[in-house]
């Protein structure tokens, strides 16, 4: 119960960031990715405020047993640099650069960018099906959802 | 240099932090959207409500942030439909196989220190600029 509520506000505080930083508007994106034309650096800015709070307030709240809402910490322990991460990142930069939406700022222009975020988000979630089948066809299946959770970090 | 807004970028950056601490201070839980976006679908069903409510809390914000601001929120999107579907499918694969996003990689991660968002954050920008780049290059010959 409180495990959800607290989902459900922090989904609003982070879309909350997401729309006053502009970070949900696709051309504002492309403007900071947009390096050798007329580079908009705001994103930067984005990432170093929510770095400096997050890096310290993780510091903080890692300090206790467990969350409050939690028997443990769900932090990925994953620390290889392999093929998978070089090669999967390389292509969510492409995607990203493609239309200047990355995944939080989609799901959030929903509610404002019509159609072509429909279009988007339904791309990205057979995208990321996709990726699910093939994964599983490569290897079989593990301890399914738990060992997927450890592993992933966002 | 255009519309460079310092200001409300770090204020915006500063809730997402907020959101990000809270979610681990709370629950414990990473706040990488597209791991949560995908366990939507894909997690164990214990696993799935906290997900959905997450997802709903980002598509309500701009509702909520309309109902106490009179501007509109500035939203501008001229990729083409093919564009729009590529870009969709190479974000959804992209962070499946890499294990993480902007938030999870670039938020979360890079303030953990972990050696693997670094790598992932430094890749996905600087793909993004090439395509950006080449993109501009295309359209613009």
């Amino acid at each position: 119960m409180y495990r959800n509520l607290s989902a459900l506000f922090a989904g609003i505080l982070f879309g909350l960031g997401l729309v006053v930083s502009q970070m949900v508007n696709p051309a504002k994106v492309i403007g900071f990715l947009d390096l050798f034309g007329a580079w908009d650096p705001s994103l930067a800015f984005v990432m170093g405020g929510a770095l400096i709070v997050t890096g310290i307030g993780y510091r903080l709240v890692t300090k206790k047993e467990q969350p409050m809402f939690d028997e443990n910490f769900h932090i990925p322990a994953d620390r290889t640099i392999d093929t998978r991460l070089v090669i999967g990142s390389v292509l969510f930069g492409a995607g990203w650069g493609l239309v200047g939406l990355c995944p939080g700022p989609a799901i959030s222009a929903l509610s404002i960018g019509g159609l072509p975020i429909i279009v988007f988000l339904v791309s990205m979630g057979a995208g990321g099906f996709l990726f699910e089948k093939l994964n599983s066809s490569i290897q079989p299946p593990t301890d399914s959802m738990t060992g997927h959770d450890s592993a992933q970090s966002a | 240099m255009q519309d460079f807004t310092p200001v409300s970028a770090t204020l915006g950056g500063i809730l997402i932090g907020l959101a990000a601490v809270l979610l681990m201070g709370l629950n414990g839980r990473i706040a990488g959207i597209s791991g949560i976006f995908s366990g939507v679908i894909f997690a164990s069903a214990g696993d799935k409500l906290w997900r959905l409510l997450f997802v709903a809390g980002l598509v309500a914000a701009p509702v909520l942030y309309g109902l106490f601001s009179s501007e509109a929120i500035p939203f501008t999107l001229t990729s083409s439909w093919p564009l729009i579907v590529a870009g969709g499918l190479l974000v959804g694969f992209g962070t499946r196989l890499g294990s993480g996003c902007t938030s999870g990689h670039g938020v979360c991660g890079l303030s953990r220190l972990s050696t693997r968002s670094m790598v992932a954050v430094g890749l996905f920008m600087l793909s993004g600029m090439v395509t950006v780049f080449c993109l501009k290059m295309l359209t613009a010959g």
